[in-house]
């Protein structure tokens, strides 16, 4: 042996656990959605997804080369991060629409505010939202890409689900739950979400707290103020509908950008599910979902805070 | 059933399958031992023997150095060589008196009772001041004083604690397996000072033998009874043992008998036992010498004084190239660079590790998982105590209750992004209590 023993502060062992092996499950659970994004539309999307990926990997590997930091793109959240920003992307957006959303999300959201961990904020989903607000046609036009395979897609209507809901015309629930309508890439289908949520559960890198919250809030909202009284089919398309189901599982659950506290997370899934119910039926848009998430990001110093636990016999029972 | 248990926690590679079976065995020291002055809390004892004297087994070579401090006993006969610094587990120098051991093993008289209907209660804690008991678990209080609460009449449990939560120490497991009326005799010594106490024996339910063990053993004793706890790490932390048996609570600034609480490890129960029945003092201790880096890992009944190396070189020495050796376990022990020190009352075992996975992880940023708010028995947030710690943010460390801390190492072995939470935590408490106890 060698004459030299290791000595550190307690405790000497560590469990298996690591930041890029819990980034690496994300992207595992992610890939359901994905796939069926692109059995649904096509070759277009897979490129899309591709050039997401790419963009945002690169990004992050440039700017901490030209800053001197240390290459942090091995923990794979960049990855993640580019993947969810392509999910959320209309199937027919250009080329340059997922390098724009990459380089903000990556470069302005995520590095510029101190890297992993410090940013305020969902990068994928302020990214979608800076999108929306930059190219709002390029941005809401569902047309699903001449080049999709086969006929999967009911493109009778024109519209996304949420949008033919808010008009007053009825959907096909089986259809929303499976994924053959129109939206963004990764959102149609709830069954391969759930699928993906199945897997982020299982191997507990999530827990039920803030997606069941959120979905459990946002149902009761539906049912008191969405005008249709408790009417399974309008709330079940709300649900299965629009970025619901991907938006709750992948990425109101993104540990940064939510409280650390277990109070909080209960807290933020209400307003969320509070926030996306009063944009999506009281807003002008037919979606709410991103919007709800970046703006309770904001809200969750102040959530940490009026939720901290209470220590350990301090205030619990005495003799 | 459902079992007792505490909310927090952990689960680590426990390891006890290297040496659970493996039946204790007497191990003689070879070389000379060394016992450190201050072995516990408290005031060091004072040496009362001078460089030359001949001493006996089981004879006080220095006495207590106030009410809480504890008396030091030789562990061999033969002939004090020094008295001055040494080295100790923690890496200190500190003041010891060395002896060099004549192979005879001469002990003194003990002074035995055949009945603990003899003895009153000021006898008993004599006694076991006398004997030099102190927390055998590792914290080392002197266990008279544990034992001398301001209103022995509110004492609702004695609790002995045999979870043993620490992964790869089988030392109280084979105590319990082996010398089950050892425990059960020295909790009715402690019982017979508290009238209105019942006593609990507190085990893991990874350790069903024992606990069915304990259990006939106990059958007919009204006074005590066996508790299973969930297999969860920090179960045998004191405050998390005490919420587990009776759902009390209990702060840094609390004591065990302010919720009617007194607990005592296994081992300290024994030594109890002993010193109260036989008269004989703290001399031995069961020390397991395991990991993947020993040929043999082994349960010893060893001399207190004796070197950690000798243990290793007993257990087969050491298997592959060790990067770490632990006095405890691998939560709450201390690494070691330099194993030629003593084994005092308060060691437990030697963990011989191949692999520092310390070292081996590198840290990086928090993404704020919190895995380390889940895992915190004292439902603390020791992502943020971290970074006030590291910040050197005094003040809110200690507003959101950085010295409820009770750093079990939870947070630290959690953690995916393999930050040193406990460490940090651990540095900010010192500073805090040295700068409280500074002159204003």
């Amino acid at each position: 042996m060698s004459d030299l023993l290791h000595i550190s502060s307690s405790p000497h062992v560590r469990s298996k656990v690591s930041t890029s092996g819990i980034m690496g499950t994300v992207l595992l659970a992610l890939l359901p959605a994905a796939l069926f994004g692109i059995y649904n539309f096509g070759p277009h999307a897979l490129l899309l997804i591709l050039i997401s990926m790419a963009t945002c990997v690169a990004t992050e590997a440039v700017y901490e080369h030209f800053m001197h930091k240390k290459l942090t793109i091995k923990d794979y959240s960049a990855a993640v991060t580019g993947l969810l920003l392509a999910l959320n992307l209309p199937p027919s957006a250009p080329w340059w629409i997922p390098v724009i959303g990459g380089v903000f999300a990556v470069l302005v959201v995520k590095q510029l505010f101190g890297g992993l961990g410090q940013n305020f904020m969902n990068p994928a989903l302020a990214a979608r939202c800076f999108l929306l607000i930059s190219f709002t046609g390029r941005m809401t036009n569902f047309a699903v890409p001449e080049s999709a395979w086969g006929n999967v897609v009911d493109t009778v209507s024109g519209a996304t689900p949420l949008a033919a809901l808010k008009a007053g015309e009825s959907v096909d629930i089986m259809s929303l739950f499976l994924g053959n309508v129109q939206g963004t890439i990764g959102e149609t289908s709830a069954l391969a979400i759930l699928v993906g949520a199945a897997i982020l559960l299982g191997t507990k890198v999530i827990d039920c707290r803030i997606p069941l919250t959120y979905i459990g809030t946002f149902a009761v909202f539906v049912l008191l103020f969405g005008g249709h009284g408790f009417d399974i089919n309008y709330l079940a398309a709300h649900l299965f509908g629009g970025g619901l189901m991907l938006g709750a599982w992948f990425m109101a659950t993104d540990y940064v950008t939510t409280p650390i506290t277990k109070k909080g997370q209960l807290v933020y899934g209400v307003c969320l599910g509070v926030f996306t119910g009063l944009f999506r039926i009281f807003g002008g848009s037919a979606e709410g979902v991103s919007y709800a998430i970046i703006f309770c990001n904001l809200l969750v110093p102040l959530i940490e805070r009026v939720t901290m636990p209470v220590a350990f016999g301090k205030g619990g029972k005495k003799a | 059933m459902a079992f007792l248990t505490f909310k927090g926690g952990v689960h680590p590679y426990d390891g006890k399958e290297l040496s659970k079976d493996k039946p204790i065995t007497d191990y003689l020291p070879k070389q000379e031992l060394v016992y450190p002055l201050s072995q516990h809390i408290g005031a060091p004892a004072k040496a009362i023997v001078a460089k030359g004297d001949h001493v006996l087994a089981g004879q006080k070579i220095a006495e207590t150095g106030g009410f809480v401090s504890s008396p030091i006993h030789a562990s061999v006969s033969g002939t004090v060589t020094a008295v001055g610094k040494v080295r100790n587990n923690m890496g200190n120098m500190v003041d010891a008196v060395t002896v060099e051991n004549d192979g005879k093993y001469e002990s003194i008289e003990m002074q035995k009772v055949d009945s603990l209907d003899a003895l009153s209660k000021e006898e008993i804690i004599k006694r076991i001041q006398d004997g030099g008991v102190v927390g055998m678990g590792g914290a080392g209080f002197p266990t008279h004083v544990k034992l001398s609460p301001k209103e022995p009449d509110k004492i609702e449990y004695v609790l002995v604690n045999g979870a043993e939560c620490e992964p790869y120490l089988t030392s109280d497991y084979r105590r319990m397996m082996e010398q089950p009326e050892l425990v059960v005799g020295g909790l009715k010594c402690i019982l017979k000072l508290f009238d209105n106490a019942k006593g609990c024996i507190c085990i893991e339910d990874n350790k069903p033998d024992c606990v069915a063990k304990m259990t006939e053993i106990v059958k007919d004793e009204p006074r005590i009874e066996v508790k299973t706890l969930k297999t969860k790490y920090p179960q045998g932390a004191e405050r998390c043992l005490i919420n587990a048996v009776t759902e009390r609570e209990l702060n840094s600034s609390m004591l065990p008998a302010d919720v009617g609480c007194v607990v005592d490890n296994v081992d300290t129960v024994c030594a109890i036992c002993r010193a109260v029945m036989e008269g004989r003092p703290v001399i031995e201790k069961i020390v397991t010498v395991t990991g993947d880096g020993i040929a043999n890992p082994q349960n010893f009944r060893v001399k207190t004084g004796t070197s950690f190396a000798e243990l290793i070189e007993a257990a087969g020495g050491f298997k592959g190239s060790v990067e770490k050796v632990i006095s405890g376990g691998p939560m709450m022990g201390f690494a070691m660079f330099d194993y030629h020190v003593p084994i005092v009352k308060t060691s437990s075992a030697i963990l011989c590790l191949t692999k520092d996975v310390v070292a081996a992880n590198e840290e990086s940023a928090c993404i704020n998982c919190g895995r380390c708010v889940s895992g915190c028995p004292a439902r603390l947030v020791p992502s943020r105590l971290a970074t006030y710690a590291e910040e050197g943010q005094e003040e809110l460390f200690v507003k959101f209750n950085g010295m409820e801390c009770v750093e079990c190492g939870c947070c630290s072995f959690v953690c995916p992004a393999k930050r040193p939470l406990t460490q940090s935590v651990r540095s900010m408490r010192k500073m805090v209590l040295a700068n409280r106890k500074k002159p204003k």
